[in-house]
């Protein structure tokens, strides 16, 4: 069994209330940082955890906390970012709807540490029951002395809003996050400046996602140190994963980060194996974003090593044969599914959610969909698949937010890794109208 | 003051130049294109990405290369930064996709199109396009819509600059007009049709780069070549009243801004020149206005053809030949 840090008590019933929450040891760091630590002890221990960014990019949490502008008289700003909406993703949308306290309590902590005096939670507009959640533990937080004025009599004051998008995907990078926020269209902004020096409303501000500011909560908690146990090396900690796709029991699970692919994938505590007794054909650990992995790669690197769900050995041998941890999306693939038809699904997403600022990403994803949407449909010819591979490689890195490199890497994976499928549709066309490639020729099975 | 090369060009700029201006304060053919970037509208830039370019080395302190192709018209220079533009063949690779991107769903309507032989997008191809199309989906369409009554907008030709939101926002007293929807379906609009209606609206056609934005009193009267721009001045109060009549014969057919090198609207005394919609569309007599002379036009502009440069180019390529 691994140990749990945020999902602990998960099962209490009545957990999403105040009491039960803090008779299981809630807000216990809260009291522990503002009562005996300095803001500056609370950056440094959560730079001391190595937690890294729970929402896809990876980045230390306690690295972008520390690079936070600080200059006199100018208010500082985090902002949760709740805009969960990669597909094959909703594990914050769980933590918030079953225990919406634990993010309250990350945020007053993370808060106090980088001295921000009113902090915002954006949330996609799709989650409005969830905004009701927390509304409702909001007001128990305010009406128990955890918000407000003077909290704990320590002299810090804080205020918490939350505020819906209207549930645009692109609303999730940062920047354009902010301009959301600030009531304008959710184009991203032009880097550098970053937020930490000019974010919401022009001043310093940070934005973490949901698990990585419940997380601060464990670290605070139980200290850096011990925090740093857990996990791996380079990744420590724990981490929700969101298990989506042909699986026995699909869910949101925290795992130990190191718990082998395998593991998690067949284990009885975990997924359980494929449904209907079938085989795994293809998994994307990460969110659709991130590249897809064939089924000779899931379990073992190109190496031969035993691939871990953890940041370095899921990105092992790049995106060659390799992923991306991401945020956690794990969406796996059986035998009956197919690959060419699963691109163009995510292809439309991307053309469907790319905002229209840059030329690269509004001209080549909606081009892309419509070239996959082609192969799918029995319409397609060899030198589209040639066409696919020119545009993402144009499309990759020419960007203003990483949406357009978002769009192109699932792409390139698939027709990389499965090129013989797509191949397979432009040969018979007829054929792959009325049935799915399957598993022919895709490397040994398992 | 801080040293930068640009395709071994030497320059030194102000701190916190960006590579793009400061490539323009070298001048020459070392300036990348830009086709959003615009240097007197605060904000603008960073969309088109046409004027991405390669940075060899950082900074003196930190000289490593960037990975990815940074904008130009948003990267501030370092000290010791080395920037490689029609130097780099990446560069070169990246131009063209980035021209065939916004090419695709372009209308190529440049036989009636009134912006041709004044257009960004036109120069672009021209360098860096393809003489084939890889796009074999149905082009998107819109109609032509009213969005002023002075002002025809032609969603196909649209690139998205976002160069009149900005106009909107800071020439005009309010901004009615902006990009609605997502994508590749996001378009200039307006809610209500004829709703721009403002003394300094008509900059809007001055600052967009393709034939998007349409003079509704020049549309389909004559080509630009043919034309010959002169620059001229009024006496008005809303504005400078230093503008460009172009003229055919003895008679006005168009008012527009002055405009630089990089089509931009020049400063004089201090002042970016836009000019007002009653100089631009209601003083068409020659009489209203002091005619100083001709524009100066770049001699590989097709509007020079015929007009001032007074050795033909054929004669030189025929020497060539010889």
């Amino acid at each position: 069994m691994g140990r749990k840090l945020l999902l602990e008590h998960i099962d209490v019933p009545g957990i999403q209330t105040y009491d039960v929450y803090r008779n299981h040891g809630g807000y216990r760091s809260v009291e522990k940082a503002l009562k005996t630590m300095s803001p500056q002890e609370v950056v440094e221990e959560v730079q001391k955890s190595a937690l890294k960014g729970r929402g896809g990019a990876g980045f230390p949490t306690g690295m972008k906390w520390s690079f936070l502008a600080k200059p006199e008289g100018v208010p500082r700003y985090l902002v949760c970012n709740a805009d969960e909406s990669e597909p094959g993703t909703f594990k914050d949308r769980y933590l918030m709807e079953k225990i919406p306290h634990l993010l309250i309590e990350g945020m007053i902590t993370s808060s106090y540490a980088l001295g921000a005096n009113t902090s915002h939670i954006y949330i996609r507009g799709e989650y409005m029951f969830v905004l009701d959640i927390l509304e409702k533990a909001i007001a128990e937080a305010y009406a128990n002395g955890w918000l407000g004025k003077n909290i704990l009599g320590s002299g810090y004051d804080l205020d918490l809003y939350v505020s819906p998008g209207g549930g645009a995907y692109i609303c999730g990078e940062e920047t354009a996050l902010l301009e959301s926020l600030e009531g304008k269209r959710g184009n991203p902004r032009m880097k550098p400046p970053f937020p930490a020096v000019k974010g919401l409303f022009g001043c310093p501000t940070v934005v973490n996602n949901v698990e990585s500011i419940a997380a601060v909560v464990p670290i605070i908690n139980i200290g850096a140190e011990e925090y740093l146990k857990i996990g791996t090396e380079k990744s420590s900690g724990t981490k929700l994963i969101s298990a989506s796709g042909n699986l026995v029991r699909p869910g949101v699970y925290e795992i130990e980060l190191g718990l082998s692919v395998e593991e998690f994938i067949y284990g009885d505590e975990w997924c359980r194996g494929i449904a209907n007794g079938k085989k795994i054909k293809a998994c994307i650990p990460g969110g659709s974003s991130v590249p897809i992995l064939p089924h000779n790669l899931i379990t073992k690197t190109a190496t031969g090593e035993t691939r871990y769900m953890s940041y370095e050995s899921l990105s092992d041998g790049g995106f060659a044969s390799g992923s991306m941890l991401g945020s956690g999306g794990f969406i796996v693939f059986d035998e009956d599914q197919c690959i060419v038809r699963n691109t163009w699904n995510f292809a439309r997403f991307y053309a469907h959610e790319s905002c229209g600022q840059c030329s690269p990403c509004r001209e080549g994803t909606g081009w892309m969909e419509k070239v996959l949407y082609r192969l799918e449909h029995g319409q397609g010819n060899m030198r589209d698949i040639d066409l696919l591979e020119q545009i993402n490689k144009k499309i990759e890195g020419n960007t203003i937010c990483p949406l357009g490199d978002a769009a192109a890497w699932p792409v390139a994976a698939a027709i990389r890794h499965f090129r013989e499928e797509f191949e397979w549709h432009v040969t018979n066309p007829q054929e792959a109208l009325t049935r799915n490639y399957g598993l022919k020729k895709v490397a040994e099975t398992l | 003051m801080v040293k930068v090369t640009i395709d071994d060009v030497v320059i030194e700029v102000e701190p916190g130049t960006t590579i793009l201006n400061a490539a323009r304060q070298a001048g020459g053919d070392i300036v990348p294109p830009a086709m959003c970037y615009y240097s007197k509208l605060e904000g603008s830039g960073g969309k088109c990405r046409t004027c991405l370019v390669e940075v060899a080395a950082g900074s003196e302190k930190d000289p490593r290369p960037m990975p990815k192709l940074v904008a130009s018209c948003s990267t501030p220079v370092m000290d010791g930064m080395i920037v490689k533009n029609k130097t780099s063949e990446r560069v070169h690779e990246n131009r063209g996709a980035v021209t065939e991107f916004l090419l695709i769903n372009h209308p190529l309507d440049c036989p009636v199109c009134d912006q041709a032989g004044e257009c960004k997008l036109q120069d672009l191809a021209f360098e860096h396009g393809s003489s084939k199309t890889r796009y074999e989906e149905p082009r998107r369409t819109h109609e032509p819509i009213d969005i002023g009554n002075t002002i025809k907008l032609n969603q196909d030709r649209c690139i998205l600059c976002y160069r009149c939101v900005y106009v909107g926002n800071q020439l005009c007293d309010s901004r009615v007009h902006g990009v609605m929807h997502r994508g590749e379906h996001a378009e200039i609009s307006t809610y209500i049709e004829n709703s721009i209606d403002n003394d300094f609206s008509g900059n809007m056609i001055d600052v967009c780069p393709v034939g998007a934005l349409t003079d509704k009193t020049f549309r389909f009267k004559s080509r630009v070549w043919f034309l010959k721009p002169m620059n001229a001045s009024c006496e008005c109060t809303k504005c400078g009243g230093n503008a460009v009549v172009w003229m055919f014969g003895n008679q006005i057919y168009r008012v527009t801004a002055r405009k630089d090198e990089y089509g931009e609207v020049q400063t004089i005394d201090g002042k970016t020149a836009w000019i007002c919609n009653e100089c631009r569309y209601d003083k068409k007599e020659v009489s209203k206005w002091n005619i100083e002379g001709p524009m100066k036009v770049d001699k590989h502009s097709v509007i020079s053809q015929g007009h001032y440069d007074k050795p033909n180019p054929l004669n030189d390529s025929t020497k060539n030949l010889k």
